[in-house]
């Protein structure tokens, strides 16, 4: 049934979308890339002109540079354990029989829901605030100095925020998996006389190990984009304690009004996020076979 | 006796996933707590605050003094204007891809979805410098452009994953029947479809409503949703914890609501089909 006039019909309905994306994706970048070999500051106009790798020079041999890599890979690692460990733990509890289980699915994916400037500035101000946060009187509470967190660790604290986002995220797709995981294939192996540790190390972690790698991916791709809650938190400090590579680049063009090695930056971060992006195409792209 | 073990062990998995449920959710309800207290009683130990007075004062004021009601709108119209206009132009695509699927179909999917791997990072100076030169910045049709932009990946492949489901034998019984193409879409495709297109729109207004690089970066005060108004909380002299948590709870439980009946398709929509 499918003739050539369906076929050109199907052709001119996807095209809009195609030529879309096409021009979304292609004329910024390749802005991007121009900016990224030219001398441009938005407060210097005139002082144009093409300078080579210069930008790229100037970005990648800045002490800030490594600070910002270090800190982005920090994060996105620490979330990613938070993450992934707290999920697999929230998903199997939350596969046991238990009273109440649809009302304590909600409270745990909650989070997912909430805007990032509300969680941010929600933890910085209720929990974190050394004097009217709730942490500072737990402290207190048994005797301690209240600690001001985002002054002291303030890579860490955002990490945590971040992870409180994402958990549920983890925590959803892998009880998904773990729902769909053949009970009949539990059983069996329980009749075979494996014990409940064998059963999770045998059965479930090879089964839940696609969906983590799946939650691993995802997340990486959100969590190099972290922007808001370092902007509303920290404003990237002290000093540059937490700023990433996303907060960088946007400080250096939005804020230095410096153009040129902005994009230079922007180019980093598309190169180590598509380093990220072909693993994950490549495991979608399987599941399309199939 | 083994059912009175496993009662038992019930009862103990019920306590601690009810508290770990409790801690998670804990921050979020702190707020809606806080957003019922004068900004006195706000500030007072966890203790004073939960004996004291409770009000509506707060969301009162936050409408007063910063015109709320304005960036709840703008929030309002860019989710929803993003995701329709996503919504136009993706479902003919969908319904092309998955009806009529050529040899390039897969290859036109996957690399829809990579443009989503972008970050917004390394695009951030070129938009700027467009939406300056456009007159776009701080205006709500820009930030529906980009928004639809950023979510019509997301948007194709959800729908082709649900449109995927339908069956094709029922458009063939209903050729045979003389239903012709117009009826075909009308009676057949569109009823079967529209559950699929109200998740697709459901998951998609969520993650267009807490989007925060572009809102933040591409809006002053005019066209401010939600997310840049609250942000605005940030400095010091705004600081008044009753007024930033009845702002806050006015902000995310709209989308608390949805979200709770989008879990299903959160997973899906979100993990590209690789998850189910």
């Amino acid at each position: 049934m499918s003739t050539q006039a369906s076929r050109a019909a199907a052709r001119l309905m996807i095209s809009p979308s195609v030529i879309l994306l096409f021009l979304w994706m292609a004329v910024p970048l390749g802005m991007t890339l121009w900016f990224s070999f030219q001398r441009y500051n938005l407060l210097m106009p005139g002082q144009g002109g093409f300078v080579g790798f210069d930008n790229y020079k100037y970005f990648l041999t800045d002490p800030a540079f490594f600070t910002a890599l270090w800190n982005t890979l920090a994060l996105v690692g620490g979330v990613l354990l938070i993450t992934v460990f707290g999920g697999i733990l929230l998903a199997l509890l939350l596969d046991q029989a238990i009273y109440g289980q649809g009302i304590v699915r909600v409270l745990v994916i909650a989070p997912f829901f909430v805007m990032p400037t509300v969680s941010a500035l929600v933890w910085k101000n209720m929990l974190y605030n050394p004097v009217n946060g709730i942490f500072a009187y737990i402290a207190e509470f048994f005797g301690f100095q209240p600690y001001d967190f985002l002054a002291h660790s303030p890579l860490l604290s955002i990490t945590l925020i971040v992870a409180w986002q994402w958990l549920p995220f983890a925590t959803l797709i892998l009880l998904t998996a773990l729902q769909s995981l053949d009970s009949e294939q539990l059983e069996a192996a329980e009749m075979d006389g494996a014990g409940a540790l064998s059963r999770f190390f045998y059965i479930m972690v090879p089964h839940l190990a696609r969906a983590a790698t799946v939650v691993i991916l995802i997340q990486t791709i959100f969590l190099l984009s972290t922007f808001a809650e370092i902007l509303v938190t920290t404003n990237g400090g002290p000093g540059i304690a937490s700023t990433t590579l996303t907060y960088l680049v946007y400080v250096q063009s939005l804020l230095q009004f410096d153009v040129g090695g902005g994009a230079a930056g922007g180019v980093v971060a598309v190169i180590l996020a598509n380093i990220v992006a072909i693993f994950l195409m490549r495991m979608i792209g399987k599941n399309l076979e199939t | 006796m083994a059912r009175k073990t496993s009662n038992r062990r019930k009862l103990v998995l019920t306590i601690i996933a009810w508290s770990i449920g409790f801690v998670i959710f804990f921050p979020i309800l702190w707020t809606i707590i806080l957003s019922f207290k004068s900004e006195g009683d706000a500030i007072k130990t966890p203790l004073q605050v939960l004996t004291s007075h409770w009000t509506f004062e707060s969301y009162g004021l936050v409408q007063e003094r910063s015109n709320y009601f304005r960036h709840f709108m703008n929030s309002v119209v860019i989710s929803f204007g993003s995701v329709i206009l996503a919504l136009i132009i993706g479902i003919p695509s969908a319904w092309a891809m998955a009806f009529v699927p050529g040899k390039r179909t897969k290859d036109v999917l996957m690399w829809m979805l990579s443009t989503k791997m972008m970050p917004a990072v390394g695009v951030l100076v070129p938009i700027y410098l467009m939406f300056r030169d456009w007159g776009l910045l701080d205006t709500r049709t820009g930030l529906i452009i980009v928004l639809c932009l950023m979510n019509l990946p997301i948007v194709i492949w959800m729908l082709y994953t649900y449109f995927k489901e339908i069956p094709s034998e029922i458009l063939e019984a209903a050729r045979m029947d003389g239903a012709g193409l117009r009826s075909e879409i009308l009676y057949v495709l569109t009823p079967m479809a529209v559950p699929g297109i109200a998740s697709t729109l459901l998951l998609n207004v969520i993650l267009s409503w807490n989007e925060a690089f572009w809102t933040l970066n591409l809006t002053a005060a005019k066209a401010a949703p939600l997310t840049a108004f609250i942000a605005a909380y940030s400095s010091p002299e705004g600081l008044f914890y009753a007024k930033l948590s009845a702002a806050s709870t006015l902000a995310i439980a709209p989308i608390l609501i949805l979200g709770w009946f989008s879990q299903k398709q959160l997973v899906r929509g979100l993990t590209f089909g690789a998850v189910k």
